[in-house]
């Protein structure tokens, strides 16, 4: 496939970021570097507390921000100005928004507007709209402006909008916020069924155990902690120092992880 | 207003007027209300079989006469203007009911009402049988640059959002015992402007944030080309032909 | 204010069209340019300009339902040309106001169809133009603060909304097609515009300020007041490193550079402001306000009382002494800039004062910085 890959015989990982820093216009550091490798098909949570430069760092999975140090490279294929369409393709981001990330008149139209920017038409985008649709239960909605939709369906929708990319990494930006709990099951249901590799920025520390093996808390504008979800969030002193909070009464030891 | 506003105007339905491809619609409109304003006032007949030939295109749309009339109401603040007119236009008066009026003044403020309640009536009837997207794209594949069409329907998606976003925090004024009442609250009213804008302004970076992670770079993408059939053309042109050929029946009689 | 069909002849309509169409095809290209902006994902101005552009529409859209109450019972709404100037430029504001005023031809049917080229030239182009150069001289003139951006916004929108109901009267004047004096409709609709104005401009002017105070990155018209304001130092670390601060060049030299022609634009504009107030009135006085005409062949103002400054040199618009009534009315408008500018000039000079001897006080390197 694409000429990295050939070097090493496992396949690429889904997202590589080595060394990344980055520092704002107005000379504001955010990132100081990031090392994070996350495997095809894996599901990591990053915690961190607001100001962390969590989305900073989402900002340069795509090309958005440039990094000023290091490295990003999705599936192998380096974050860099020319392949900047094919690596926006690779990587879907959800934002935290739906609002913002649903601009199109219709679902229908939203969804099709990634896959028919990258030059998919007919018949073929049709099936592409359709299938994502299926897959986070909206097909029914095709023809309906997204304001018309409750808060959890335009969710579910800007879901879709990212999968009909069928993208390599899906990136959530705190998707169980403003969700009410039925909402916040049906969307990590919809999550689980996915073959893809996820990476989900969150404060929602319970949503992160139930759909995420592994966690990464990035803090100070660098990764402090890397493990599975449960051993972090039992680590009571790591969490007090970087500002993460279990909710009242949630116990992570007492919880059996679905798998 | 915004979009809410926009599919209280429109109503669905399954009529031939519905049918139609929406560029072909707008012409036929444009066309139509272009024919009205060139017909000389004096030809009062010629308004009247205007309004039939509305009224037929209501009645094949089965847009109820009622809904229309309704509609017409946006007109008001010129029919006031035209109400004016006769009390203040110069030229030689005539007497009614004791009220001198004058007679060039009378022939304006009927130009107006015929010209102007006709304009709003074939708008009223292509915008309750159009889908708002539908307009838009009628208006693209009418030449008018894309750009143009897509900051419409980004105003389009986003009204309701934003308009949402003011009633909210006119609520929140209300529930902290606020009320404008007066010159003196222009100040408050300003700040929620003030903050509506920055939120608007920075709801935009965000959706192009959104649009360019999923790689527009500049053109939206042709998604849907429908193409109007000669037979639509002719079904549509069938209103603005009717209308000039009444339009210059006004002109030789 | 928006025109219906059938208010303005065909030929001048279709020109008006022509113009409108030109003007938005100037503006598309100038947005892209204005929105290009340098934040996240800094991208080129063309894939910037659909989502700014449209939710800038959307929010001029929202704030013209913005009711702001005038007295008991009546209300006004913005018509938002000038703030759209203001805060996001000339070009992005004269497309704003243009899409907006075709979707609600379009969708509402505010406003004709036929009529739009009139509507657009009218609210949108005239509006934001007049604003905008006007803002544009203002800031000029005026000290470098916010405050004069905000005294900028209020001139410029009270000046903006007349002018558009100036240039909807020469419209008139050349397709109108009703018989009313042409004096009559420019009295009645520049004295109801400059009422209309007194609100736009006080909630444009308080607006403007309200962003400025947030995000002053986003005034349009602001700009160039971003790099002197950084300047400001904290009382304590100015004792320390006063040597620092006085060896830093507090005057940005780009901001002298304009003002060499200030001066030449400045005087201009005077002569401008004289002789459209001047000739204006001319014409206006020659006939009697429409609208008390019409409350005096009604006989309704028979409890209409006197206008209390009926007695001062300036009552009705004419002076006194002289018999010509256009003559007077032209002297009247002329003095009445005058004397504008006048009581405009002074407030400035004290206040540039009073601020000068302030910044004195705490550190003497502060106060040329607020001379520029």
């Amino acid at each position: 496939m694409d000429p990295l890959s050939t070097t090493t015989p496992a396949p690429a990982p889904s997202l590589h970021v080595s060394g990344l820093a980055y520092a704002y216009p107005d000379g504001h550091q955010a990132l100081f570097g990031v090392d994070l490798t996350v495997a095809r098909g894996e599901r990591v949570a990053l915690l961190g507390p607001n100001g962390a430069g969590k989305t900073t760092l989402v900002l340069h999975l795509n090309g958005i921000l440039e990094a000023g140090a290091g490295s990003v490279a999705v599936a192998g294929l380096p974050v860099a100005k020319g392949n900047l369409a094919e690596i926006r393709r690779r990587v879907g981001i959800v934002f935290q928004d739906p609002d913002d990330q649903l601009f199109m008149p219709t679902v229908r139209e939203d969804v099709a507007f990634g896959p028919a920017a990258a030059g998919l038409r007919g018949a073929e985008l049709d099936a592409r709209v359709t299938e994502a649709l299926t897959r986070v239960g909206m097909a029914d909605f095709a023809d309906r402006p997204p304001h018309h939709l409750s808060f959890g369906q335009r969710r579910r929708v800007a879901v879709a909008t990212v999968l009909a990319m069928r993208p390599e990494i899906l990136v959530l930006d705190e998707p169980s916020s403003n969700l009410d709990p039925a909402s916040r099951r049906e969307l990590a249901d919809i999550l689980r069924s996915l073959d893809v590799t996820v990476l989900m920025v969150t404060h929602d520390l319970p949503y992160a155990l139930e759909l995420c093996p592994r966690s990464v808390v990035l803090s100070g504008g660098v990764l402090v902690a890397d493990g599975t979800t449960q051993d972090l969030l039992c680590d009571e002193e790591l969490m007090r120092n970087h500002r993460l909070e279990l909710p009242f009464g949630f116990d992570p030891r007492s919880v059996t992880v679905p798998r | 207003m915004g979009a809410g506003h926009a599919h209280k105007l429109y109503r669905h339905g399954h009529s031939p007027v519905h049918a139609l491809p929406a560029h072909c619609k707008i012409a036929a409109v444009f066309c139509f209300v272009l024919v009205v304003v060139s017909t000389p006032r004096e030809a009062v007949w010629a308004f009247g079989l205007y309004a039939l030939l509305i009224a037929a295109a209501a009645g094949a749309a089965r847009v109820p006469a009622g809904f229309l009339l309704k509609r017409l109401l946006i007109e008001v603040p010129f029919v006031a203007f035209a109400v004016l007119m006769p009390f203040v236009a110069e030229g030689p008066r005539v007497h009614v009911a004791g009220l001198g009026l004058s007679v060039s003044g009378l022939w304006g403020a009927w130009n107006i009402l015929a010209k102007g309640t006709l304009g709003v009536a074939a708008s009223v009837l292509l915008a309750s049988t159009t889908e708002l997207r539908e307009l838009l794209l009628g208006l693209q594949r009418l030449r008018m640059p894309p750009l143009l069409v897509q900051i419409a329907s980004f105003m389009i998606r986003y009204g309701d959002v934003i308009t949402d976003e003011m009633r909210r925090m006119r609520i929140a004024r209300l529930s902290r015992g606020f009320e404008a009442r007066g010159v003196r609250h222009w100040g408050v009213l300003a700040k929620s402007a003030g903050a509506l804008f920055i939120r608007s302004y920075e709801r935009g970076e965000r959706v192009h944030l959104a649009m360019v992670s999923r790689g527009y770079t500049g053109t939206m993408p042709v998604i849907d080309a429908t193409t109007a059939t000669r037979t639509q053309w002719t079904r549509a042109a069938v209103l603005p032909l009717a209308a000039l050929a009444v339009c210059l029946l006004g002109w030789t009689l | 204010m928006h025109v219906p069909d059938g208010f303005i002849n065909a030929p001048v309509s279709v020109a008006t069209g022509a113009l409108a169409a030109a003007a938005v095809a100037v503006s598309l290209r100038g947005a892209r340019r204005e929105l290009a902006g340098t934040g996240q994902g800094g991208g080129a101005g063309a894939e910037r300009t659909a989502p700014l552009a449209g939710l800038v529409a959307a929010f001029i859209f929202a704030v013209q339902m913005l009711n702001f109450p005038v007295a008991a019972g009546t209300s006004g709404h913005l018509l938002g040309g000038a703030l759209a100037a203001i805060l996001v430029g000339p070009y992005t504001g004269v497309l704003c106001v243009s899409v907006v005023l075709l979707m609600q031809g379009v969708l509402f049917a505010d406003g004709g169809l036929t009529a739009l080229g009139v509507n657009i030239t009218d609210m949108a182009i005239v509006t934001t133009v007049v604003a905008y150069g006007l803002f544009r001289v203002l800031v000029k003139v005026l000290p470098r603060s916010r405050r004069s951006i905000t005294v900028a916004s209020f001139v410029s929108a009270l000046v903006s909304v007349p002018a558009a109901a100036v240039a909807f009267t020469a419209l008139y004047a050349l397709g109108g097609t009703a018989d009313v004096p042409i004096g009559k409709v420019f009295t009645a609709m520049v004295g109801v515009h400059v009422l209309i104005g007194i609100g736009e401009a006080a909630i444009t002017a308080l607006t403007v300020g309200a962003v400025i105070a947030v995000r002053p990155d986003l005034v349009h018209g602001a700009r160039g007041l971003t790099a002197p304001l950084e300047l400001r130092t904290s009382p304590l670390t100015a004792a320390d490193a006063a040597p620092a601060a006085a060896a830093t060049p507090v005057p940005a030299p780009a901001a002298t550079a304009p003002r060499r022609s200030v001066r030449r634009v400045w005087l201009a504009g005077l002569a401008a402001a004289l002789v459209c107030a001047g000739g204006i009135s001319y014409y206006a006085s020659a006939s009697p306000d429409g609208l008390e005409k019409v409350a005096h062949d009604q006989g309704i103002d028979a409890k209409a009382r006197d206008h209390a400054a009926k007695d001062s040199p300036l009552a009705d618009y004419s002076v006194k002494d002289i018999t010509d009534p256009r003559l007077s009315g032209g002297l009247a408008g002329v003095i009445g800039v005058g004397a504008t500018l006048a009581v405009g000039t002074g407030v400035f000079v004290v206040l540039r004062r009073r601020r000068n001897a302030a910044d004195a006080r705490p550190t003497a390197a502060g106060a040329p910085a607020e001379r520029v």
